[in-house]
């Protein structure tokens, strides 16, 4: 008698599949090629069609940011991007892009494991920007499964502005299928993911954006020339879906108090991509630079 | 209404005793004078000095005993005293049954202890026929009970609490009339002052409400500044009698929470047939929520075992919530955790759920046409999750909080409370993005014993410092801290790579409080 046990979990029962397709599956018709928004030209639908990025890139999907662990270069840049990229409404109808007068009130999730708040630190409410220090929620995991199952609760929660993970090295968990969850999670439901790697090496990874960042020295500030002046990153893209890998200088606007340019950051070209480059190592070569097209933007 | 009951504790002894006077036992209380109440008695009450008296009776007040005197004095004046021990916690625990028996009279009432109840009867005087017979009515009731009571009504609780007290037997004063007029010849004590309080205004020669008005607002006020509390400040009291300011007083409502349980015709040992009951469960939880228009906070799950024992788990909600979908997928994510999961034994035989905390939560259409699969989940639906897989500590949110101190100046509180009041912060003081949880030591090397770092050394990696801001001073809290307590000197400085840190130096060099000063860095900017 095998009496005071746990409780065995029983085999799940399957739902009735009224459905063609069992819950959870979705033809792949709905997930676009290329899924960019906005930029006017940079066409949407057609997976072939490349464009340089811009700070103005809508952004739907999941990015990887993989930046130093001594310095906050990516948390910064994760919530630079995800403060840049216009708002959509949540039927994801790109022509439906909501308003820049509206402004947003909803939360963002900041998540953090056990040894990326070691190395980096927690979050700093008064050091956040204006419009988003009262809107983070902050959780604190212990590893990387935890920090797995926090991102996907959160991407899948309609009222989120956006998710920013912080993940320190290269844990088993965060493999390719992993990744790729995120990913197709990320752009079915409309939230923005940018995973902050500190410290690790760049792995394999289905993230439709992977940037390698590091601080750069700052401009000099307008009235103390001796003191540092806004933050500036130093941001390689080198690999993208449906957009040309390049560098990027890119700089948080200094003194911008009203949201009426509405750009917080500022980005220019390191050096200008040449078209059809396709040297370099095979993980960062971008998949798509199939047909290039000269164009240069984000001046 | 206010309701007096003036001899409560010996009303009450009175009512416990038997009655030999009358035929057999047929539980009719003892009337007043009668049997045991003809003779003296005294409740005492154990205090650090001995025995205290708490109440006589009115054949012991005559004999001179006083409430509040000493048993061994009054056992001088009066030999004859009976005494018994009073019981203040059968006395409140009475008083509350009394405030909710009270709510015939009318749909509000309040617990005004040690011995009184305040009924709101706006508007539902007119049920008894008007105030009169309102008043009429509730003293037979309560004399009827064999409780000596003063009742009066007043526009007013602190106005009809006065006249109860200290005003004439059954008195009303009507909405329309000049409150402070008809109570000024009523005594000071009609304010529910403290003992301390009515000494001074006894002291400052007040001795009636009609007093108060004599003398300027502003010498009161000034008299008074420091004492908050209504039961210390009579110019506060006075206005809530006045009715110039409101009085919010404490309803007693009996709530019954929402409970739906389950006997099972054979115990169950599986976990996935626990699982149907819950969602059964849930199902019932939730219609009977739906009913009173509310959503569960917290869900008490209880499961009585075949053995004689009861497995409890708690469910917290960060908003209220009525979706029995939801409740199931948490209880089943708590139960499959393996430091939660369920002792089964023989089997469990009932199950309950008990939504011990339920908040008001509208009717809304939000399910039509949509599932959570394809539109995504709420925010509070999402911290659920998160937080019964990670443990309510690990999903929080930062408010600003008023200190000087950096690591002081956020706190993390659970993420769906509102937002405490907060002053902005100033906007010239460039705060970093990040904040290490403990600052760390650093070496440096610079210029003046007081002047700009140049060169340090952080977790192993030498930094060479180009530019810097600084210092900008952060002196210490000395209400909170210890004198020896270091100032610090925070500099934002950039160094060769463009890696933008806050550091800052504890103390200067020679201000008697240590060594050398100490370095440390404390935060990233981005």
């Amino acid at each position: 008698m095998t009496d005071s046990a746990a409780l065995p979990r029983g085999g799940n029962v399957p739902a009735a599949a009224a459905d063609p397709l069992p819950p959870g599956i979705f033809p792949a018709a709905r997930l676009a090629p290329a899924r960019w928004l906005g930029d006017g030209e940079s066409a949407s639908g057609e997976g072939h069609a490349i464009g340089a990025w811009g700070p103005h890139f809508a952004f739907r999907g999941a990015g990887d940011i993989f930046a130093p662990g001594a310095e906050a270069s990516g948390a910064g840049l994760a919530i630079a991007l995800a403060e840049t990229t216009p708002r959509i409404a949540p039927d994801l109808q790109p022509e439906k892009a909501v308003p820049e007068e509206v402004s947003d009130e909803r939360c963002f999730l900041w998540v953090q494991d056990r040894a990326a708040m070691r190395l980096g630190g927690r979050p700093y409410h008064p050091g956040l920007p204006r419009d988003l220090r009262h809107r983070m929620v902050h959780v604190a995991v212990k590893d990387a499964a935890e920090a797995l199952f926090a991102l996907e609760e959160g991407i899948r929660c309609r009222d989120l502005a956006f998710v920013i993970g912080e993940v320190a090295g290269n844990p088993r968990e965060f493999d390719f299928t992993a990744s790729r969850r995120l990913v197709l999670a990320a752009e079915r439901h409309g939230v923005p993911l940018w995973l902050v790697r500190l410290d690790a090496r760049r792995d394999l990874g289905a993230a439709r954006m992977r940037w390698e960042v590091a601080s750069a020295p700052s401009l000099a500030p307008r009235w103390n020339a001796q003191a540092p002046g806004a933050a500036r990153w130093k941001a390689d893209l080198f690999r993208a879906r449906g957009l040309r890998p390049g560098t990027w200088w890119i700089t948080r606007q200094e003194g911008e108090h009203d949201r009426s340019d509405r750009a917080p950051i500022v980005a220019e070209t390191v050096v200008t991509p040449r078209d059809g480059d396709l040297a370099g190592a095979v993980v960062d070569r971008s998949l798509a630079s199939a047909a290039p097209q000269s164009r240069q933007e984000g001046r | 209404m206010a309701i007096w009951l003036a001899r409560l504790s010996i009303d009450r002894w009175r009512r416990l005793r038997p009655n030999p006077g009358r035929k057999g036992a047929d539980g009719s209380p003892l009337a007043e004078g009668e049997g045991e109440d003809a003779h003296p008695v005294a409740l005492i009450r154990e205090t650090a000095h001995g025995p205290r008296i708490a109440a006589v009776n009115r054949a012991a007040a005559a004999q001179g005993v006083r409430v509040e005197a000493m048993l061994a004095d009054a056992r001088a004046l009066c030999p004859a005293v009976v005494t018994h021990p009073a019981d203040a916690a059968g006395d409140l625990a009475f008083l509350e049954k009394m405030a909710v028996w009270a709510q015939r009279w009318g749909p509000w009432s309040a617990m005004d202890p040690p011995d009184g109840v305040i009924v709101d009867v706006t508007g539902a005087a007119h049920l008894f026929g008007g105030e009169r017979r309102l008043l009429g009515d509730a003293a037979r009731v309560l004399a009827g009970h064999g409780l000596a009571a003063r009742l009066a009504i007043g526009p007013t609780a602190g106005a009809a609490w006065a006249l109860a007290h200290h005003g004439p037997s059954g008195a009303i004063l009507p909405e329309g009339d000049d409150v402070a007029d008809r109570l000024a010849p009523l005594p000071m004590a009609a304010l529910r002052l403290d003992d301390d309080v009515l000494l001074v205004l006894r002291r400052l020669g007040l001795k009636r409400l009609g007093d108060l008005t004599g003398i300027g607002r502003d010498a009161l006020a000034r008299r008074f500044r420091n004492r908050k509390t209504p039961s210390a400040n009579p110019l506060l009291r006075h206005d809530q009698l006045l009715g110039r300011v409101p009085e919010p007083l404490l309803p007693v409502i009996a709530v019954h929470p929402v409970m739906v349980q389950r006997r099972l015709m054979e115990p169950i040992r599986h976990l996935t047939l626990l699982e149907v009951v819950i969602a059964d469960l849930a199902a019932a939880l939730v219609r009977e929520l739906e009913g009173r228009g509310e959503g569960a906070r917290r869900i008490d799950l209880a499961c009585w075992r075949v053995d004689g024992e009861v497995v409890q788990r708690r469910l917290e909600l960060a908003a209220a919530s009525r979706d029995p979908d939801h409740l199931c997928r948490l209880f089943n994510e708590k139960l499959t955790r393996a430091n939660e999961s369920l002792e089964a034994g023989f089997g469990f035989e009932m199950v309950r759920l008990t939504a011990s905390w339920a908040e008001p939560l509208g009717l809304t259409q939000d399910r039509l046409g949509e599932s959570s699969e394809e539109h995504g989940t709420s925010l509070a639906a999402c911290i659920d999750r998160l937080s019964t897989r990670l443990g309510p500590q690990a999903v929080r949110r930062a408010v600003p909080h008023a200190s000087h101190i950096p690591e002081r100046a956020q706190r993390w509180h659970p993420p769906l409370e509102p937002l405490p009041a907060a002053q902005h912060e100033l906007a010239f003081h460039q705060r970093p993005l990040k904040l290490l949880d403990r600052a760390e030591m650093i070496e440096v090397l610079y210029a003046t014993p007081d002047g700009l770092p140049h060169r340090f050394r952080w977790r192993g990696a030498l930094h060479e410092v180009a530019r810097a801001e600084g210092p900008e001073r952060i002196a210490p809290e000395w209400w909170r801290e210890r004198g020896s307590t270091r100032l610090r000197d925070y500099y934002r400085i950039e160094d060769g790579q463009g890696r933008r840190y806050w550091v800052y130096r504890a103390g200067l060099a020679g201000d008697g409080r240590g060594g050398l000063p100490q370095w440390f860095l404390h935060g990233l900017f981005g």
